[in-house]
């Protein structure tokens, strides 16, 4: 699905990302786990696109095509989604006129028809429910005076309706209370499935015991300098990160 | 012979034309007097430190047009706010034109201007109001008093409310090769009376206009009135709006002024408090490109207590577009607990774009509340990012963030189809089509 290699990256000449490898296959759940300012927002806004970081070296395909060099939206046509850590709030654009065009963009993008409006409406219930979102919620304007529980369930709720192939979770957990994890995670696990990949980035172990990752990557200085299973998170739950940087610097 | 000259020359002529009482006609040449001291305004006055007028005033003006020039309705449909039914005052080359109009008598005035300050039943309501909130200092509104005599004359009889909005256009053919306009409108609104008018001005032809306006309000006790003017016009045209808010006690104005199009526009827009619990509203959006400039010079002028004013003015200003806001408030000393409010948002799209922003508040009362606001900057980038993620594109996720930027205004037209329609001009202006209303 995706493969990561060499990727150097930097924003106003200092280096954030310093030789990134990772390989997610289709059906599989990867964890980025790291001490703040380890570069782990940095690595999900360049696999987005974000034109604020300058990609040095490496390359990002999906699906074996380089998106490298590719703009943000024709990369969320292929499928990319990254769900943001602080989603942005557009005053007087409803949720629902907002994803009705992100859909029909994507659909406009990739030779489709516009989607019927009573498919739309259909797929909006539907999606909305399985985040037990508010109707009146629906009619609001995007993330304006939403709560950072509400805006994340709104975050969901898109990459729902949008059906990526690869999922990027940005600290998704930060702010939720434990019922809107709980929600947000039941969501995020009902959309997986053996066609797509979800890479979770997170500071802390929390999320993790709701959306139960395959690998759990460690980032560090721009390097990812440890790989292990489910169980590696709560190793670094229990002891921090500095014994992995011991480890590394053995 | 230079414009200034000419219109000098053409007053006598203008006098002699039409049939004027001696009170218009002292009111008339003392006002032509005073333009003739002062002349058109120049960079040099503060004032008139951003806009500049020179290059308007070298075309060669007809100040009375030579013809009556019809158009058809098919033709200029679209300017009109026709989804729903309307009183309409049209001129069309500054001469009224009863097809396209609906006028009424039927207990309230919607007529024009000529009728009132030639008819002798409208004498008392003319010696009372014309002219009265007006600048008798001021040059440009000087010279539009000299030669006023055609616009919209609108008068609300106590406790109306107006069922249905007045329209105001004003359109120019183009068969001048350069004309001058000058329209003046007087709104009498009375005690709890309640009215919503929308102003234009419209070309048709590239051919170039020059309108220079005045329009005076009277806002009885707890009137109420809504007054959108929409100035979406052709590159060719030059306007000078001068618009005089006289407000009576616990009445509510609201004035809000989009400008999208034109060459050099200039909205002078004076609020006057003559009462307390008085709430007067100033809003704009300006979307301008390519050379075009757009000056809002604002005054609120509180001189009695417990009065609040709201001013919220959004500019965005792409290629070499120049805009300016200053927005002065004077709280005079006996306007104790005033509540004045000023914001100016600014976006500048272009490298070349510029904005002069000045607010300036003259505060001579000490238990007031007074704040001003201004940002100039460019578009969110995250914000950008965040939608382009969603997989809309750059062009319309831009269009998507101006429109969120002017939302605030947007959303207090009280006309839905006129908000409406001027969601739609700036979709058309941004380029875009997102399949839904914006």
């Amino acid at each position: 699905m995706l493969k990561i290699s060499n990727l150097h990256a930097s924003v106003e000449d200092k280096d954030i990302l310093k030789g990134i490898n990772l390989e997610i296959k289709a059906g599989e759940v990867h964890a980025i786990m790291g001490p703040n300012g380890a570069g782990k927002s940095t690595l999900s806004s360049i696999i987005a696109g974000n034109e604020n970081y300058e990609v040095s070296e490496g390359e990002i395909l999906l699906e074996g095509e380089d998106i490298s060099e590719l703009a943000p939206e024709e990369r969320a046509h292929k499928g990319v989604f990254l769900s943001f850590q602080y989603p942005v709030e557009i005053p007087g654009v409803s949720v629902t006129n907002f994803i009705k065009t992100a859909i029909n963009e994507k659909r406009k993008a990739n030779n489709q028809e516009e989607m019927p409006a009573n498919e739309m409406l259909k797929l909006i219930r539907e999606k909305s429910e399985l985040l037990e979102m508010d109707r009146k919620f629906l009619s609001r304007s995007l993330n304006e005076g939403f709560s950072g529980g509400e805006k994340k369930r709104n975050e969901i709720f898109q990459m729902a309706m949008l059906e990526p192939k690869l999922a990027i979770l940005d600290e998704t957990d930060s702010g939720l209370d434990i019922d809107a994890l709980r929600i947000v995670a039941n969501g995020v696990n009902k959309l997986k499935n053996e066609n797509n990949a979800v890479l979770v980035i997170t500071h802390y172990q929390r999320l993790l015991d709701y959306i139960v990752p395959d690998f759990v990557h460690v980032l560090m200085d721009g390097k990812i300098v440890k790989t292990g299973g489910a169980d590696l998170a709560l190793e670094l739950e229990e002891k921090g990160y500095d014994w992995i940087k011991q480890e590394q610097e053995v | 012979m230079e414009l200034k000259e000419k219109l000098i020359s053409s007053f006598m002529a203008f006098e002699e034309q039409i049939d004027v009482h001696s009170d218009l006609h002292d009111i008339r040449t003392a006002a032509i007097k005073n333009f003739e001291h002062k002349g058109f305004p120049t960079k040099k006055e503060e004032a008139w430190k951003y806009t500049s007028l020179n290059s308007v005033l070298k075309n060669d003006y007809s100040v009375f047009p030579k013809h009556e020039n019809a158009i058809e309705f098919a033709e200029v449909k679209k300017y009109f706010l026709h989804e729903i039914d309307t009183y309409k005052v049209i001129f069309v080359d500054g001469k009224f034109t009863s097809f396209l109009s609906a006028t009424t008598h039927d207990g309230i005035d919607v007529c024009l201007m000529s009728s009132a300050l030639n008819k002798p039943k409208y004498k008392m309501v003319i010696d009372e109001y014309f002219n009265k909130i007006a600048s008798k200092d001021e040059s440009l509104t000087s010279l539009n008093t000299a030669f006023a005599n055609e616009g919209a004359y609108i008068n609300i009889p106590k406790s109306k409310v107006v069922e249905k909005p007045i329209e105001i256009i004003y359109f120019s053919t183009g068969k001048e090769n350069a004309l001058m306009l000058q329209p003046r409108n007087l709104v009498i609104v009375g005690e709890n009376a309640h009215v919503q008018i929308i102003e234009r001005h419209q070309s048709l032809n590239e051919n170039p206009v020059l309108t220079n306006s005045v329009t005076e309000i009277f806002a009885q006790k707890r009137a109420i009135v809504d007054y959108y003017k929409i100035q979406n016009d052709l590159q060719s045209a030059n306007l000078v709006d001068n618009t005089y808010i006289s407000q009576k006690q616990e009445s509510r104005v609201s004035v809000h002024t989009f400008s999208f199009g034109g060459n050099i526009t200039r909205n002078n827009l004076n609020f006057y408090h003559f009462g307390e619990r008085i709430d007067s509203t100033l809003k704009g959006i300006t979307i301008i490109g390519n050379k075009q400039h757009v000056d809002h010079y604002t005054l609120v002028h509180h001189a009695t207590p417990n009065c609040e004013s709201h001013q919220n003015y959004k500019t965005i200003l792409a290629d070499s577009a120049t805009g300016v806001f200053n927005g002065k408030i004077y709280v005079e000393k006996e306007a104790q607990k005033t509540d004045a409010f000023q914001q100016n948002n600014n976006i500048l799209l272009g490298d070349k774009a510029t904005i002069n922003a000045k607010p300036q508040l003259e505060i001579f009362a000490d238990d007031v509340k007074c704040s001003h606001g201004c940002t100039i900057g460019q578009l969110d980038e995250t914000a950008m990012f965040y939608m382009q993620q969603r997989g809309i594109p750059k062009k319309e996720a831009k269009a998507l963030l101006m429109y969120a930027f002017s939302n605030e205004v947007i959303e207090s037209i009280k006309i839905p189809e006129l908000k409406q329609r001027i969601t739609k001009i700036i979709a058309t202006k941004l380029g875009v089509n997102l399949g839904f209303d914006l």
